[in-house]
């Protein structure tokens, strides 16, 4: 047990008066600083219970909850709910305040001056991406609702907190707009780095969004907390299977990068300088079917069949089909077998940033990567175990 | 005198031209019934609203007195007021105050009611924000849940004003002033020159006075009530 973890809880249990079984038994968890910390699980497993543990919105009946290793569960709730971003499905925009006022609240309770006030929640609609000339006299109701969750956000932020607790904060906006808020809060958390605990029931988000998940099952057991990718690559029980359902590979392609570290398939090149013979005879050493024709720039022009190269013939910028499938340096794996999935080679041409050819990925490749990733998974498990 | 039964529009006539000269011959008098009448209502509405709201506010999440309250001001208005009335005059003598009591004791129940439903009508996502930002009881109080349950308290004061406007002229019977005077002269003299003229300027007055204090009400709900409730 790590001792700079930002929040730890420690056999922290929730048992609701008049019920039998407690919706949270005996859950021991870390998250260090700067990390986004999804629980997912199905829906009733405890997962909003134990997110209103941690600002004690609700009342531990065992184990501990240390902030900064600080045990707050003796601390005044509502200084230190000052202290912690809390946002809810729901939103819970004060109505009757404008968006600057709402903002202002937690800001306004830690005494800040008007004009630090004033800055700040500009400062804070710039960064969830409203204008605050136009928003910041507006009320709730003329918002919609990605925006409403936006200013949600926001307020959380007022007294830039170290820790965020979110609750299913993207669950009721529509799918286009709950893509776009997504990748904004993952932008601003590149830079903000808070301590998060994000809550969803939908595991796409949870893989989407964390750079570790917990898997919950009843009563908030841990059956898997690791990195989304170690997850797809091994989940530990069937329980952990169902949840993530089919196409985890597929999912797992997300996360594995084309980069200069790996080592891409060589393939046949040449350029327009260059005969058909001698093409030709670059095929047919490869065993290839196709050579990718570059310009003078050495970047992928067409995709030249080996018949065309038979019937000789000058080699031009007309010959053979355009090189369609083309994904940068740094693009993931899964937009690489995108881009395979339409190649006339059936490969992806990798380029680098200034368009120049780099290598190809084909489907031997994806398999290779994807066994690497589950071996090494395994064998992380394997030695977890041999530890225990 | 003039009856509706065997009435002629110049009866009319002549009947509106004499309440006119009644009027006109005594606007000191009347002015200064309307204005003791207001007061008795005036009085009687900021007592029983910090009354009904703080009631409110207390009763709102405990079911059994929530139910208990309810039921209790909901039995005060089906005393009949002359009784009520009546009842106060052993504890506090004659005079406007027994009349005060009573009409207190009607005016809780629409300011309560809609206290509670008010409340009760408040998201509870917002008052979870509100908590999970750090607000402690009473400032979510004042500064969220009554604030988005005022527009229906006020609607509930309204009520009440105007229930107690009407009820006032009662008050008279108990010893008290205000426009009920004009209303009791005129019956009791019946039949004789001015009664009815009397009666009309009684109950006429408290109609106006109802009118313009509802009207003054509505005036201050505006203002008293955030533009993003209004939308
Ligand atoms: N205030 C409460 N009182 C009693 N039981 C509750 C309360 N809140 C939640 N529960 C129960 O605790 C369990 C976990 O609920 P919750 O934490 O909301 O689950 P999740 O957020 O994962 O859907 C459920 O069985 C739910 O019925
Ligand atoms: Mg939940």
């Amino acid at each position: 047990m790590s001792q700079d973890a930002k929040i730890r809880l420690d056999h922290v249990q929730k048992k609701y008066l008049g019920s039998k079984a407690p919706a949270v038994d005996s859950l021991t968890l870390e998250v260090p600083e700067g990390e986004i910390l999804v629980l997912v699980g199905p829906s009733g497993c405890g997962k909003s219970t134990t997110l209103r543990l941690i600002n004690r919105m609700i009342e531990p009946t065992g184990g501990r909850i240390f902030l900064d290793e600080e045990d707050v569960t003796t601390v005044d709730p509502d200084h230190l709910r000052r202290r912690i971003g809390y946002v809810i499905q729901q939103i819970g925009l004060f109505p009757h305040q404008t968006i600057a006022q709402n903002i202002a609240t937690v800001p306004k309770m830690l005494k800040w001056d008007k004009a630090r006030i004033a800055e700040r929640v500009d400062e804070l609609l710039s960064v969830v991406g409203l204008d605050p000339e136009v928003y910041r006299g507006r009320y709730p109701s003329e918002l919609s609702g990605g925006q409403a969750q936006r200013v949600g956000v926001a307020r959380a932020l007022g007294a830039d907190p170290e820790i965020m607790l979110m609750d299913e904060p993207f669950g009721a906006i529509d799918p286009i707009t709950r893509d776009r808020l997504q990748n904004e809060f993952l932008r601003v958390q590149e830079t903000l780095r808070k301590t998060i605990v994000f809550v969803t029931h939908d595991i796409d988000e949870a893989i989407k969004m964390g750079d570790r998940i917990a898997i919950l099952g009843e009563q908030s057991h841990i059956r898997q907390i690791d990195t989304p990718e170690r997850i797809l690559a091994f989940p530990v029980d069937d329980f952990v299977r169902d949840f993530i359902g089919s196409g985890s590979t597929l999912k797992g392609l997300h996360f594995e990068i084309v980069d200069d570290n790996v080592e891409l398939d060589p393939y046949p090149t040449m350029t327009v300088d260059s005969t058909a013979a001698e093409g030709l005879a670059l095929a047919r050493a490869a065993h290839a079917d196709w050579v990718l024709l570059l310009d003078a720039s050495h970047r992928p022009l067409r995709w030249v069949p080996v018949d065309e190269l038979e019937a000789g013939g000058p080699v031009t910028a007309e010959s053979g089909t355009e090189v369609l499938a083309k994904v940068s340096l740094g693009a993931t794996l899964f937009q690489a077998l995108e881009q395979m999935l339409v190649s006339s080679a059936a490969v992806a041409c990798v380029v680098r940033e200034d368009g120049s050819y780099h290598g190809v990925v084909r489907l031997t490749y994806l398999n290779r990567v994807i066994r690497q990733a589950r071996r090494e998974a395994r064998e992380h498990y394997e030695r977890l175990e041999a530890m225990a | 005198m003039w009856s509706v039964l065997d009435s002629t529009r110049d009866d009319h006539v002549d009947g509106i031209i004499s309440w006119f000269d009644y009027i006109a011959s005594r606007p000191d008098d009347i002015l200064e019934a309307t204005w003791a009448h207001a007061k008795i209502t005036l009085t009687v509405i900021v007592v029983a609203t910090v009354f009904s709201v703080l009631l409110g506010v207390f009763v709102q999440r405990r079911p059994a007195l929530r139910a208990f309250a309810l039921s209790v001001s909901g039995i005060f208005l089906t005393i009949p007021s002359l009784a009520l009335f009546a009842l106060f005059i052993p504890i506090v003598g004659t005079g406007n105050e027994p009349a005060m009591y009573a009409l207190f004791l009607y005016a809780i129940l629409p300011i309560l009611r809609n206290t509670v439903t008010g409340l009760d009508s408040v998201p509870p996502a917002v008052v979870e924000s509100a908590k999970g930002m750090g607000m402690g009881t009473l400032r979510q109080l004042a500064r969220i849940r009554l604030p988005l349950a005022w527009p229906i308290i006020m609607a509930g004061i309204r009520i009440s004003t105007l229930i107690t406007v009407g009820i006032a002229a009662i008050a008279v019977l108990v010893g008290g002033d205000g426009l009920g005077t004009y209303i009791q002269s005129g019956l009791t003299r019946l039949g004789l020159p001015n009664s009815l003229e009397s009666v009309w300027t009684g109950t006429a007055f408290t109609v106006l006075l109802g009118l313009v204090l509802d009207a003054a009400l509505a005036g201050f709900q505006r203002v008293t009530t955030s533009k993003g409730l209004r939308m």
